[in-house]
């Protein structure tokens, strides 16, 4: 088991108290992709990153479970983490713009990485860097390493962003919206690279966004999160079969081309789920 | 803010009008800076100093120019609560007098610059082309002059006085309001609001009054308030090189000057002017830094 | 109700748009699908009259648009934005925000024309004096379309107005808009990346690619699958692909 959570609860100070963002959420996930889907305020970005331990110094966490490979993510050193973070487990962000350093050149960013991980010379990163890129499928790797990131497209940096992320080899791939800024064919490109990466290296990838057909059609497994709680788990292939209104109501209001509908049902929102 | 129901009022999530929102807006802000206790020391101390300043006929306890020559370089006594200067005077009550002109004198500059630096700024950074380039230009040329240089070379073409310092004062403190202006403005000037009033048909003089001035407001509120500091110790400056007030005007750098002979034995009397100078200074600092803290746009 | 005929559009050296044209009747709705890049959102930027440098002909209602727009223009012809965190001046009450237009073009009875305006776009008269930062995203995206009507246009141009929202949301925005539709009659001119959204909405679509209107197919015929240009099988096909649930 790659990650274990239960009953993880997450609270933040507000002006009106303490917010309860995250409650009792539990997660398994092994060698295998599990998407996360819900709308913003849902939870789903914190609770991956509180496997990560990235969340703000206000926030208080609990859980009964709460561990990376065994270690209890809790109770670890502050040293303990940061063997974890971008070395077992990574993390990608949703707009290369803002994750990547403006002022280094994307191939001395993946450099950098690797050799956080790997004692080796100049050398040897820079040639790391260029097999990374090009398992990233770029197809000029020399020239996208000495450029920087604005100036490349959003497509080209998310890929920069993987190959930072998979240089010290980790376990774990976090990847929080990372196609969300993307078009549509860039995306599709993106998430292919990520399943295709992710099941020759056998890692786990937790994918989070608010797509459920997209994060469906890539992942095993998705969980729903709704307000903080995990409202349903079903395998990727059994969205029809969802129980949870809220999942339903989800599927139900996308326009789709198959099936054109005259007015999108809209999704009445029980405060039972809020329970 | 007495009463639940007042903050309740203010607190409440669905105003009935544009005042109750406003309103709520600014305590909302206001709560804000009162956590902060740097700031709420700051704004105490400034209060405190504006109050005593326009008090200070009340508060004083002799008249601020009445000399006593056999009492001169008095320690501070119960008939003189801080001691009597070279002349006899009471220094406690020409420390008040004193603040009256000193801060007289700052809030006369932030009067005069700040709207005109707004108004620039706001013009060049929304108009662009030739507008921006020559108002930059002007603020440049401003820019460039030293300001206790300008201060000294204006008095010595005028006659010396409050008046000509703050005016020196004025042309030199303008431009950074400006420039600030200006570089909030092209940030404000391709947002989508922006665009969606200018889909109205309103005229560029409306969007830049109604829709772009109000957000430089907040940078400028805390730039003024930095400002007042280095302005205080401009003004004492000035008046320390007898450029500013005239004597017999109780100023504070002027009160400096004229007493820094005795600085080794009746050291109090240089140094009180002195000390309230730095307080001032100080209160304003930590005000303007508590008032970044809430109103700067970035942090908010 | 609107003619585009050869538009070209330049920014420096780069012809963001080259030589796009297009017609949609009154009443009716037109989308424009592309990929970031291909100049969709400056095509309606140019019609709405926020950016004069144009070429082409384009006309509204028979009258030939200039690079200037009279005001009468700004009242017939209004925009909604995709960022409904942007398109909302932070420091104005949504009251604020509505009376605006009410007030550039000197129309009266301004506490009416706002309450009724909430209440078309189904938001809470609790709303109406709080600030943007108060609202959610959908509740913003409201707001903005009431202040895109506050002038009874007659036209909406729509810049991929449910991209930033939730699946949810954007299904009650969609319903609101096409609610509006019928009871106003308005013409739409809607881009967005996203291709059912577009086929949902309009019956008429143009594909763009590179500054170029590659194709135009209705909604009908993409949905069967009778498209001609490659890119749009493309877009189609990843479109599809994503609902085989």
């Amino acid at each position: 088991m790659l990650v274990e959570i239960q009953n993880l609860n997450i609270m933040f100070p507000s002006q009106h108290g303490l917010s309860h963002a995250v409650r009792g959420v539990s997660i398994t996930l092994g060698q295998e992709k599990l998407g996360i889907v819900g709308e913003s305020g849902s939870g789903k970005s914190i609770s991956a990153r509180a496997i990560l331990r990235l969340l703000p110094p206000a926030a208080r966490v609990t859980a009964d479970t709460l561990r990376f490979d065994g270690i209890d993510i809790l109770s670890a050193t502050e040293r303990q983490m940061r063997a974890i973070r971008g070395r077992r487990a990574g993390l990608i962000l949703q707009d290369p713009k803002y994750s990547l350093n403006p002022i280094m050149t994307a191939g001395a960013q993946i450099a950098e990485a690797w050799r956080n991980q790997t004692k080796g010379s100049k050398k040897a990163a820079r040639e790391a860097a260029l097999d990374l890129l090009a398992q990233v499928q770029i197809r000029d790797p020399k020239r996208v390493a000495d450029a920087y990131p604005h100036e490349l497209s959003g497509g080209m940096g998310q890929r920069v962003m993987i190959a930072m992320m998979l240089a010290p080899d980790p376990e774990l791939l976090i990847a929080d919206e990372p196609t969300s800024a993307l078009d549509a064919t860039v995306q599709a490109e993106i998430l292919r690279l990520l399943e295709d990466l992710v099941s020759r290296r056998g890692m786990g990838l937790i994918l989070i966004s608010h797509d459920l057909p997209l994060v469906s059609h890539f992942c095993d497994r998705v969980a729903v999160m709704y307000a903080g709680r995990v409202v349903e788990e079903l395998g990727a292939g059994e969205l029809l079969q969802a129980k949870h209104p809220y999942t339903r109501g989800l599927l139900e209001c996308l326009p789709t081309l198959s099936h054109p509908k005259l007015r999108l049902p809209v999704m009445a929102r029980d405060p039972a789920w809020l329970a | 803010m007495s009463g639940v129901t007042d903050r309740a009022w203010l607190l409440s999530d669905a105003p009935a009008s544009r005042a109750q929102a406003a309103w709520g807006r600014r305590y909302r802000l206001w709560c804000d800076f009162r956590a902060n206790p740097l700031a709420m020391s700051g704004l105490i101390i400034a209060l405190l100093l504006i109050l005593a300043a326009a008090f200070a006929p009340l508060l004083a306890t002799h008249d601020p120019s009445t000399q006593d020559l056999v009492n001169r370089l008095g320690t501070p006594s119960p008939a003189h609560w801080l001691g009597t200067d070279e002349l006899g005077r009471d220094v406690y009550s020409r420390l008040l007098y004193g603040g009256r002109v000193t801060l007289g004198m700052v809030l006369a500059v932030v009067i005069l610059v700040a709207p005109l630096g707004l108004a620039v700024g706001c013009i060049a950074g929304y108009f662009g082309g030739w507008a921006d380039r020559l108002l930059m230009r002007a603020t440049d040329i401003f820019l460039a002059f030293p300001r206790l240089i300008l201060a000294l070379a204006f008095v010595a073409a005028i006659k010396p006085g409050v008046s000509s310092a703050v005016f020196a004062i004025a042309l030199t403190a303008w431009p950074p309001y400006a420039r600030l202006a200006r570089a909030e403005t092209l940030t404000i000037r391709n947002a989508d609001f922006i665009a969606a009033v200018r889909l109205t048909g309103a005229s560029p003089w409306r969007i830049v009054l109604r829709h772009v001035a109000p957000l430089c407001l907040g940078s400028l509120i805390v730039r003024v308030t930095l400002d007042m500091s280095s302005i205080i110790l401009t003004a004492a400056a000035l008046g320390f090189l007898g450029m500013g007030a005239q004597p017999p005007s109780p100023e504070w750098g002027a009160m400096i000057a004229s007493a820094r002979r005795f600085f080794l034995e009746q050291w109090w009397v240089p140094l009180i002017p002195g000390i309230a100078i730095f307080i001032a200074s100080l209160a304003f600092n930590l005000l303007g830094d508590g008032l970044r803290d809430v109103l700067d746009p970035k942090q908010r | 109700m609107i003619s585009v005929q050869d538009l070209r559009v330049k920014f420096g050296p780069v012809e963001a748009v080259r030589g796009v044209t297009f017609a949609v009747g009154e009443g009716s709705s037109f989308g424009i699908v592309g990929e970031s890049g291909s100049g969709k959102s400056t095509v309606l930027r140019a019609l709405s009259g926020l950016n004069p440098d144009w070429t082409g002909r384009m006309t509204i209602a028979g009258t030939a648009l200039t690079p200037k727009r009279s005001r009468d223009f700004f009242r017939r012809v209004q925009m909604v934005f995709q960022d409904p965190y942007g398109s909302l001046h932070p420091r104005q009450t949504v009251d604020r925000a509505l009376s605006e237009p009410l007030l550039v073009h000197g129309m009266s009875d301004i506490d009416r024309r706002i309450r009724q305006a909430l209440s078309e776009v189904a938001l809470p008269a609790a709303a109406r004096f709080r600030y943007p930062h108060q609202l959610s995203g959908g509740q913003r995206q409201r707001v903005a379309i009431a202040r895109a009507l506050m002038s009874e246009p007659e036209v909406l141009l729509l810049d991929e107005p449910t991209s930033a929202l939730d699946v949810s949301v954007q299904a009650e925005v969609l319903n609101l808009l096409a609610d509006l539709q019928d009871r106003r009659k308005l013409t739409y001119v809607m881009v967005s990346h996203n291709l059912a959204v577009i086929a949902h909405l309009c019956p008429m679509i143009g594909v763009m690619q590179a500054g170029e209107m590659v194709e135009m197919i209705s909604a009908e015929d993409l949905r069967a699958g009778r498209t001609q240009h490659p890119h749009t099988t493309d877009l189609r096909r990843l479109s599809a692909e994503l609902e085989e649930a």
